[in-house]
């Protein structure tokens, strides 16, 4: 296996990315959200293809824009059903981002004579292609420091995940432990719920072109819940969180490139092993954590027996 | 008679091709097993396990196929793909369970964890799937989104097949399924064997989604399992009439994705069957006659101007009462003053109630601007009146509610008070009079 600089622009794009989705992915998951994070990522597509059709380019605000309200739409559609018609959550979150997905393909495939939005890449991206367009960032004599332009919007992702949460950490904290409490101090929960979600909306359009709409929810979901199995403490939780997402994107690419050498297997997608990577590391806290399976059974089997 | 030959019959009487009719019958079948079997997962507020299991299936699909393709059978084979999508699925699932009984996270986050990693680990595979040298994995990402289109009729049997398997043994367990849905705990407690009821329904699911994938794909295949089943929730409270609306749902909105999917083979068949059902919802949710919410909103408002109806001719009613001193009463004009006085009334309330009390012929106007009951609005006020002195009694006697305090808890409930429950009444408090003081004084 030879490393090439392509490697480096994939693994910048995978880390950035990831570490921009454990952000409100911390937030999801203490808000027994998490399930939400798969629902807008789903729902955003009608959004990017509408945003597509009105403003004919693909790297625009437009599309962000056309996400977030996708991504504000999805909730407020599954609150009313599940208000107004008195349905399951998950069922009304169900039927909400199966439908609006479905909307968003008949659009994609109607426009796909002029639109370079594949159905295939809609799910999982292509971050081998990031780094074909990439921006120079910094030029002279002796050294070029080139990006790819997806590391840019990931990265611009990561920077406004991060300020909006600096900004309000004392509001999302309070919302998401405490709503009654919450409101009780003119907190808004129901306005921090809909920041979270915009967040994620943005962020699932900013990861789109590199890992799809359904790795991004790996990104999303699994490094927090794995650093959810080691701490109990909230910023703890947080560093972790973007830690163990890094730590999942290098593995990942690295064992994209490094399997298919050592076993002689053909070679695989990077997005799809930075997923798996971050479920096996889930996997090895589950099993060794602190509090994990083995853990567990030797401590209960050190406990007195209950008369 | 061959099965091909009663699908020649039924294209004929269609207008359709052979191949659409295969199509069309296989999506139908499909939907309304779905929606009978997603029925259950709904009532057990499960929905998105169906979401978890069917992105599970996609490592199996690929794991399957290059399984098949070493051991030099061709590796498109359905059967063959179908038990490697039922292995992982079913792993993806009692996963889901293993994380959510022994670790603090809850139910989304195991789902969440499952589906995307599962999905990831699929795509992984694939990808190396299509890599193997001289062999066509072509076909294989047909999974992801559905083709039902390239449905042919041994796909069909081995679907019906397993749909009719499906249909039976849901039927079979029918009883012990509705008690795991509406009161598990009663159910462990009568000592049913629950976790294994559950785990037949997820294999029932399983099975579902397996056969659903070729057709409607491993992303939308999760709404034919919710979406059915919460659109016939709307229409009725009885579990039999749900299962079987559910089903005619499912089926009819398989037929007309597949119908036009068929029409124009550009739009994405998946697609169109889930708007389809999505469409129904809609219409369900705002017009089914039991939950929806344009005739709940209307029940609703019935009964507030029937509260609002008897709270005015009794309050007429009473302002007589105490004018008069004595029965029978004489049916006298009363001020309007004299009338909000008598009750509070919230801001607005008392013109509108009159005004409707006016259309309903229950109150005329006096030239004197005074009220005055109508023949039929006397006899609706003296009624009510009486309806509501019985249940206060009733109060008094049997619930031992102070006198003073009687009024409002008698509010609560006389609206909704029926002929025969007012017989009870009557006999219960031996009444026969046709006339009833009030038991605590009028005047405020």
């Amino acid at each position: 296996m030879t490393w090439t600089e392509n490697d480096t622009g994939i693994m910048l794009v995978g880390i950035l990315c990831a570490m921009a989705c454990a952000l409100p992915g911390c937030f999801l998951l203490l808000r027994r959200m998490s399930m939400m994070g798969d629902a807008i990522s789903h729902a955003v597509l009608p959004g990017l293809a509408i945003a597509f059709l009105i403003s004919h380019s693909r790297a625009s605000w437009a599309m962000f824009v056309g996400a977030a309200i996708a991504g504000i739409l999805t909730a407020l559609f599954t609150q009313w059903i599940t208000k107004f018609g008195k349905v399951d959550r998950g069922a009304a979150m169900g039927i909400v981002f199966t439908t609006l997905f479905a909307i968003g393909l008949i659009l994609i495939k109607q426009t796909a004579d002029h639109v370079d939005l594949d159905a295939s890449c809609v799910l999982y991206g292509a971050i081998e292609h990031t780094p074909l367009d990439s921006v120079t960032l910094w030029e002279n004599a002796t050294s070029v420091l080139r990006v790819p332009r997806a590391a840019l919007v990931v990265g611009g992702a990561l920077l406004f995940n991060a300020l909006i949460i600096g900004l309000f950490y004392k509001e999302f904290t309070l919302a998401s432990f405490d709503p009654a409490l919450a409101r009780t101090q003119g907190f808004h929960p129901m306005l921090m719920h809909y920041l979270l979600m915009m967040m994620v909306a943005i962020t699932t359009v900013a990861a789109f072109e590199a890992v799809g709409s359904i790795i991004v929810i790996a990104m999303l979901i699994v490094p927090p819940a794995t650093a959810f199995l080691l701490t109990r403490n909230l910023p703890l939780l947080i560093g972790l969180s973007l830690g163990l997402a890094a730590l999942g994107a290098i593995l990942g690419h690295l064992s994209s490139q490094l399997i298919p050498t050592l076993t002689g297997l053909p070679e695989t997608t990077s997005s799809g092993m930075m997923a798996t990577l971050s479920g096996f590391l889930f996997l090895l806290v589950w099993i060794f954590g602190p509090q994990g399976l083995l853990r567990r059974s030797s401590i209960e089997l050190e406990e007195p027996p209950e008369l | 008679m061959s099965v091909a030959s009663v699908i020649a019959f039924l294209s004929f009487l269609g207008g359709f091709s052979y191949n659409t009719t295969v199509v069309v019958l296989g999506t139908a079948l499909l939907g309304a097993t779905a929606g009978l079997v997603g029925s259950f997962l709904l009532l057990r507020k499960q929905s998105l396990l169906g979401d978890a299991l069917s992105h599970a299936t996609l490592p199996g699909i690929a794991i399957a196929f290059a399984v098949m393709s070493a051991l030099g059978f061709s590796g498109r084979s359905l059967p063959g793909l179908l038990i490697g999508a039922s292995v992982t699925g079913l792993m993806g699932v009692l996963l889901v369970i293993a994380i959510r009984r022994t670790t603090r996270l809850k139910d989304d986050a195991a789902m969440g964890i499952v589906l995307s990693v599962f999905f990831g680990l699929g795509i992984a595979l694939l990808r190396m799937a299509q890599e193997i040298p001289g062999v066509s994995a072509a076909g294989l990402s047909s999974f992801i989104y559905g083709k039902p289109a390239s449905m042919i009729l041994s796909d069909l049997i081995l679907i019906s097949g397993t749909l009719v398997v499906t249909i039976i043994v849901c039927l079979l367990i029918l009883k012990e399924l509705t008690l795991l849905c509406f009161d598990d705990a009663f159910a462990s407690a009568q000592g049913w064997p629950t976790t294994l009821i559950d785990i037949l329904l997820m294999g029932l699911v399983t099975a579902v989604t397996v056969v659903g994938l070729q057709s409607v794909g491993l992303i939308l295949i999760i709404a034919f399992l919710i979406t059915p089943p919460t659109a016939a929730r709307f229409w009725t409270n009885k579990l039999k009439v749900m299962l079987w609306l559910s089903s005619v749902i499912g089926a009819i909105s398989g037929c007309f994705g597949a119908w036009l999917s068929s029409l124009y083979p550009d739009l994405p068949a998946g697609a169109i069957i889930v708007v389809a059902a999505g469409f129904i919802f809609l219409i369900s949710m705002i017009f089914g006659p039991t939950r929806g919410v344009l005739p709940r909103y209307l029940r609703q408002r019935q009964l507030k101007r029937k509260v609002g109806r008897q709270h005015l001719l009794r309050s007429v009613f009473e302002i007589m009462e105490v004018g008069q001193k004595k029965h029978p009463l004489r049916n006298l004009p009363i001020s309007l003053d004299r009338l909000r006085e008598h009750r509070a009334w919230s801001k607005g309330e008392l013109p509108r109630l009159i005004r409707q009390a006016r259309r309903e012929d229950h109150l005329e106007r006096q030239p004197s601007g005074e009220l005055r009951l109508s023949e039929s609005g006397f006899g609706e006020a003296s009624r009510t009146t009486r309806n509501h002195r019985l249940w206060e009694l009733y109060l008094i006697t049997h619930a031992d509610i102070a006198p003073s305090h009687v009024d409002r808890d008698a509010d609560m409930v006389e609206h909704i008070l029926g002929a025969e429950m007012v017989h009870q009444l009557e006999a219960e408090l031996d009444l026969q009079d046709h006339t009833l003081e009030s038991p605590h004084s009028l005047e405020s």
